[in-house]
């Protein structure tokens, strides 16, 4: 469906190329001037509180030093970003879009790429991509194995955590095969957000990853694996996961933020987050007790990158660059990564910043919650999308429409 | 000699339709042609059914749809029956004039904040399951599907705590015409209950008048997205849940189907109305039988207690519930079983006090000029119907209700894509204007009755005394009924402030709202969030209900004339 | 046409059906009484004098009033005053500011306006009631303040719907006396409609009785 969306939109998009107006990042000074006095329309996701601090830290410094005031567009799903710009080249708007930037990964990248829906390339030319070193972490150049060809730029490396309550739980399964075991013993005490949450979707991946008897099939689109044989272990897991699960399976916490509240509410033992650091803010907020702390499993578990990325369309692209620039800077990325403000990794590569703003980032202090590097163990790649989207089809088949 | 601008008063009623039904037939049509496959941009147009056959095929459509007409008929004709014990047993009682009192405030908490605090009220790890917990020595939460049952009970419940006190408004407004204390005496006297003798005597005249209200709650349960999300089951989901599940996938092919599916969501609101006047002839004969028999009833006592208690428990819901919400928001960390937090803390009010009062005067702006419009149509239509004689016919009123009755998530995005088209998208006037579709019919709801009800001979004397129409109208009408002229204000208010999807689709994200951004913070789930956010939503919808009280009683403190109107 | 009000074969009807057919003159400072059971068309007799039938009605002939052709004139325009069983004071407005509304519009200036006010009151008997709330009055005090809040509006007839059946046998007595005093007094032609034969006795013109 896609492909024909993407061939039937091929003919638009002769119309959707940049105009000449459009800003030039290669030439900084005019897009600096440009950008000042703008107003950039941030859409991000909005449920979260350290995120929403950051973002508001962000704009304050966008305006002071560049001019350019930030409105965070708080979404409750990015998709409503996507379908929102979609809906404007439905209707022929092709400059002075309602949105200027937006936070963005994977699948809904994937699709606003392949419909043209995307302003670009910019990344690469920002003056602080000099701090990056794709060489070395290949998630800032390809989004779930699609290459971002500059279309979005990165700005923070997240990866999947697992917490336990250490009062509860003092020896947490490390394994799928460990959680299934140990879920058998004590039925109810774990459950995963409903996919096609993005998280809930993140558990399926990363126990696929763990069960296949074929990895290198998934950097590869679905439709060139044998799916079934690459899968067949994984449904075989997940039936026996189900009936053990919290409310024996019948339903399942929406996001996140419910499973810890879930945790909090003593109704689980084990949870997970997308942030190395979510354990340690969750104590901060007072949304889970001291004792709580993280771990993951053995062999590694799924990492990638958040972007920001501009719609073809956006009324302030200038400015959303000056903005997409002021995320890669070495006081931006301190600030994020650090734990009492956000934690999310930095996108940075060390040994390419100056002295001091390299001696900011080892200063950073982690809470005995969080894992340090060496604990957090290697990061595994995101398959390519697709297979994101058929799993989430096929559990929802499964198990999502009959209870 | 017709006063000036006389022929736009009489235009007035025509204007009010256009401006209130032109969004939601433009709105339906913008989703009915990409349902039949015609999407003008993704240069899709192959008309056919291919949507619906790719609908078909979703393995969870049955369930959904079933459960949405489960639970919407089952929630309107709970709401409906607690109503109606509610007046049969206790009208015109000092228990009875205790709950009226409790009502505006009861009207003016939104859905979601009511849900919410719900949820947390009969969650297994919630204040009741906490209360029995040391008698039942639970540490744990027992593991019991309560919230997001399959058969969608709690949603149910949470529909019907809402609804109670909108269909007791509805009957109150109704009530005095029918004189019910007088054919209740009559009843009494022929040695009828007073429960039996409300229903045989007073019910099958006052159903007649609240049958649209009722038809709008049953249309409104069945599409409801908030609530389900928060209390409904998700495996699948109601209809309107999955619909916009899918209008936000980022897989852009599922759109169509959504648009299919906001079709069959549109069928299911018709066949569930069709069902209930079904079931309205059934009932109505079944209780002339009833009536025929001459049956005296028994279990008088056993009606009454149940009224009462089922009226209290869904009032007590909501009350507790924004209770609980209160206590999350200034929560430190709250484990189970304990009753309440082991610390309090002003965290949650400071940091999200800015964000939610960022959006306060757009709230405020988008809500008073909504209002303002739609309270100036329908007093232009009001005074239409009284300066030339309109006769509103049955039909006019239905078209009234169209907006109520047609589902959200069906015309909509309609809309959305028609804004854009039109370059409107994302500016206040086109919220605004898409506020008025939801808040005229409301306003005018509110005010016909008691506008219709002013003794007509002030107005002759006045004309007689040497003021013109408008001068009738403007220092004689409107200053009597500054009263329900307000207190529609304030429900139209409260609706604006309310507007969730027309807020964000037509807004384009660009107009911010106190629900758009309550509903943005709170998608994260926190507790705490999501109980300062919904109290905030509370007060703001409050606060014109608590004005349209205060102004009239000062401005009119030595009227003793105008206390009571 | 003569001074006085008249009445030129007037004929109201509702759709198909004739409700009441009147020819009458009334000359200034008589009184007609209009009697008849309650559904004869009394009050629609007076709507349409005054201006205000409804639309559902339809009227042929004339009204005629000191020369004037006012049919077709708005009511506000008619300079006909009219009284109800109820006084209809406005209960927004304070006893002055009811008088005040009625108060003719050639009376121009506050300090003239307010005089004429306390004037009129004086005349009645209820001096210095300017600020009281009209809901705390007693009835005969309401029915003093509406017909003076008529009077002020210089009217030129004068239409009574069952002015008195309101008030007890006692004020009803003085109150009647009183409208009909004033009225003689500014030579008023008086059209009453009534169903009590000692209002038609009292005012002491002839009767018209419709069926």
């Amino acid at each position: 469906m896609r492909r024909l969306i993407a061939a039937a939109t091929a003919a638009l998009a002769a119309t959707a190329l940049p105009a000449l107006a459009d800003p030039d990042p290669a030439d900084w000074d005019a897009v600096l001037d440009e950008a000042r006095g703008q107003t950039v329309y941030w859409n991000a996701w909005g449920g979260s509180d350290v995120v929403n601090g950051f973002i508001d830290w962000v704009g304050a410094e966008a305006e002071e030093r560049f001019g350019v005031t930030v409105e965070h567009v708080k979404l409750s799903d990015t998709a409503e970003a996507v379908t929102r710009v979609l809906s404007e080249k439905t209707a022929g708007k092709d400059e002075g879009g309602a949105i200027d930037l937006v936070w963005i990964n994977g699948e809904n990248f994937a699709a606003m790429k392949e419909s043209d829906l995307l302003f670009g390339p910019y990344a690469e030319a920002l003056p602080n991509w000099q701090y990056l070193d794709p060489q070395e972490n290949a998630a800032l150049t390809a989004d779930f194995t699609v290459p971002t060809e500059g279309m979005e730029s990165p700005w923070g490396m997240a990866q999947l955590v697992f917490y336990h309550d250490s009062a509860r739980l003092p020896e947490p399964p490390r394994s799928m095969p460990a959680l299934l075991d140990w879920l058998e013993e004590n039925p109810g005490r774990f459950t995963f957000p409903q996919p096609p949450d993005f998280l809930g979707a993140t558990f399926l991946k990363q126990a696929l990853i763990e069960l296949t008897p074929d990895m290198d099939a998934l950097s590869r689109p679905v439709s060139e694996a044998d799916y079934d044989r690459v899968t067949a272990p994984l449904w075989d897991y997940m039936d026996r996961l189900a009936p053990n699960l919290w409310r024996q399976g019948r339903a399942y916490p929406q996001n996140a933020t419910r499973l810890i509240q879930l945790m909090a509410d003593n109704e689980i033992d084990v949870g997970f987050e997308f942030n190395p650091n979510a354990a340690a803010n969750a104590i901060a907020n007072n949304q889970l007790p001291g004792t709580v702390r993280s771990h993951v499993h053995e062999g590694g578990t799924l990492g990638n990158a958040s972007f920001v990325a501009i719609p073809f369309n956006a009324n302030a692209m200038a400015g959303a660059m000056v903005v997409a620039n002021l995320l890669l800077s070495p006081e931006a990325q301190a600030r994020m990564s650090d734990p009492d403000v956000w934690g999310l990794g930095t996108v940075l590569a060390l040994d390419k910043l100056p002295e001091e703003a390299r001696a900011e980032f080892e200063a950073v202090e982690r809470g005995p919650a969080t894992l340090s590097p060496e604990e957090l163990g290697p990061t595994l790649p995101e398959p390519h999308p697709s297979w994101m989207e058929r799993l989430e089809e096929d559990w929802t088949a499964r198990y999502g429409v009959a209870p | 000699m017709p006063a000036p601008g006389a022929g736009l008063l009489r235009r007035a009623p025509l204007l009010t339709l256009l401006v209130m039904l032109g969004p939601v037939a433009a709105g339906l049509a913008g989703t009915l042609l990409p349902a039949f496959g015609i999407m003008p941009a993704t240069g899709e147009a192959m008309p056919g059914l291919d949507q619906f056959r790719a609908l078909a095929e979703w393995p969870g459509l049955a369930r959904s749809a079933a459960l949405s007409l489960g639970t919407g008929l089952g929630a309107t004709a709970l709401a409906l029956a607690i109503t109606v014990l509610i007046c049969a047993g206790w009208h015109g009682t000092r228990a009875f004039r205790v709950l009226e009192r409790g009502l505006s405030p009861l009207l003016s908490v939104p859905h979601a904040a009511a849900a919410f605090g719900l949820a947390f009220l009969i969650a297994p790890s919630g204040w009741i399951a906490r209360a029995l917990a040391p008698l039942a020595g639970w540490e744990r939460p027992p593991d019991v599907l309560i919230l997001q049952d399959p058969l969608g009970l709690s949603l149910i419940a949470g529909l019907v705590v809402k609804e109670v006190p909108f269909l007791l408004l509805m009957t109150l407004a109704a009530l005095p015409l029918l004189r019910p204390g007088q054919s209740l005496a009559t009843a009494q006297a022929l040695g009828y209950g007073r429960v039996s003798g409300w229903l045989t005597v007073v019910l099958p005249r006052l159903y007649p008048q609240i049958r649209l209200p009722v038809y709008a709650v049953l249309a409104f349960s069945l599409s409801v997205v908030d609530v389900a999300m928060i209390l409904g089951p998700n495996t699948p989901p109601p209809l309107a849940v999955q619909v916009l599940r899918w209008m936000s996938d980022p897989d852009i092919a599922l759109r169509s189907r959504a648009a299919a599916a906001a079709v069959l969501q549109l069928g299911l609101a018709l066949a569930a109305l069709g069902l209930w006047r079904l079931g309205e002839i059934g009932v109505a004969w079944l209780g002339r039988r009833w009536i025929e028999a001459g049956s005296r009833g028994h279990g008088e006592g056993v009606l009454r207690a149940a009224g009462l208690t089922l009226g209290a428990l869904s009032g007590a819901a909501v009350v507790l519930g924004l209770c609980a919400l209160a206590v999350w928001s200034v929560a430190g960390f709250w484990g189970f079983p304990d009753m309440l937090p082991q610390a309090l803390s002003g965290r949650t009010w400071m940091r999200h006090g800015m964000a939610l009062s960022d959006p306060l005067a757009d709230t405020a702006v988008i809500a008073l000029a909504a209002t303002a419009v739609a309270l100036a149509l329908t007093l232009a239509c009001l005074e239409a119907e009284h300066r030339f004689g309109l006769h509103p016919s049955a039909r006019a009123l239905w078209l009234l209700y169209l907006p109520l009755i047609v589902p959200q998530i069906a015309f909509l995005p309609g809309l959305q894509t028609l804004a854009i088209l039109g370059g409107l998208d994302g500016n206040r006037p086109a919220v605004i204007a898409a506020h008025v579709v939801f808040v005229l019919p409301y306003v005018f709801l509110s005010l016909a009755d008691p506008w219709r009800a002013w003794d007509t001979r002030h107005g002759a004397v006045a004309r007689a005394l040497g003021a013109g129409p408008s001068g009738v109208f403007w220092r004689v009408r409107l200053p009597m009924l500054l009263r329900p002229v307000l207190t529609a204000a304030a429900v139209g208010c409260a609706v604006s402030v309310g507007q969730f999807l027309p807020t964000l689709l037509v807004g384009g994200g660009r107009v911010q709202t106190l629900t758009t951004e309550a509903v943005a913070l709170a998608s994260g789930g926190d507790r705490r969030v999501i109980g300062a956010t919904a109290l905030a939503q509370t007060a703001a919808a409050f606060l014109p209900f608590a004005v349209a009280l205060a102004v009239p009683a000062l401005a009119w403190r030595n009227r003793r004339g105008l206390r009571h109107g | 046409m003569a001074e006085g009000l008249t009445l030129d074969d007037l004929r109201i009807a509702r759709g198909e059906d004739e409700l009441l057919r009147l020819d009458a003159h009334v000359a200034p400072g008589e009184v007609l009484t209009v009697m008849g059971p309650s559904g004869s068309g009394k009050s629609t007799l007076l709507a349409a004098v005054i201006g205000t039938l409804a639309p559902a009605f339809s009227l042929e002939g004339r009204v005629w009033l000191d020369g004037r052709d006012i049919t077709a004139l708005p009511p506000e325009a008619r300079r006909v005053g009219i009284l109800f069983q109820d006084e209809l004071l406005f209960p927004h407005l304070s006893v002055g500011g009811n008088l005040a509304f009625g108060l003719a519009r050639s009376v121009r200036g506050r300090a003239a306006r307010r005089a004429r006010v306390a004037e009129a009151l004086q005349e009645v008997g209820l001096a210095g009631f300017e600020a009281r709330d009209p809901a705390t009055l007693s009835g005969g005090q309401k029915a003093r303040v509406a017909l003076m809040r008529m009077l002020l509006s210089e009217p030129q007839a004068l239409l009574l719907d069952e002015p008195f059946s309101r008030l007890d046998a006692d004020r009803r007595d003085r109150v009647r006396e009183m409208v009909f005093a004033r009225a003689r007094e500014r030579a008023l032609p008086v059209l009453m409609v009534t169903h009590d034969a000692e209002d038609a006795r009292a005012a002491g013109g002839r009767v018209v009785t419709l069926d």
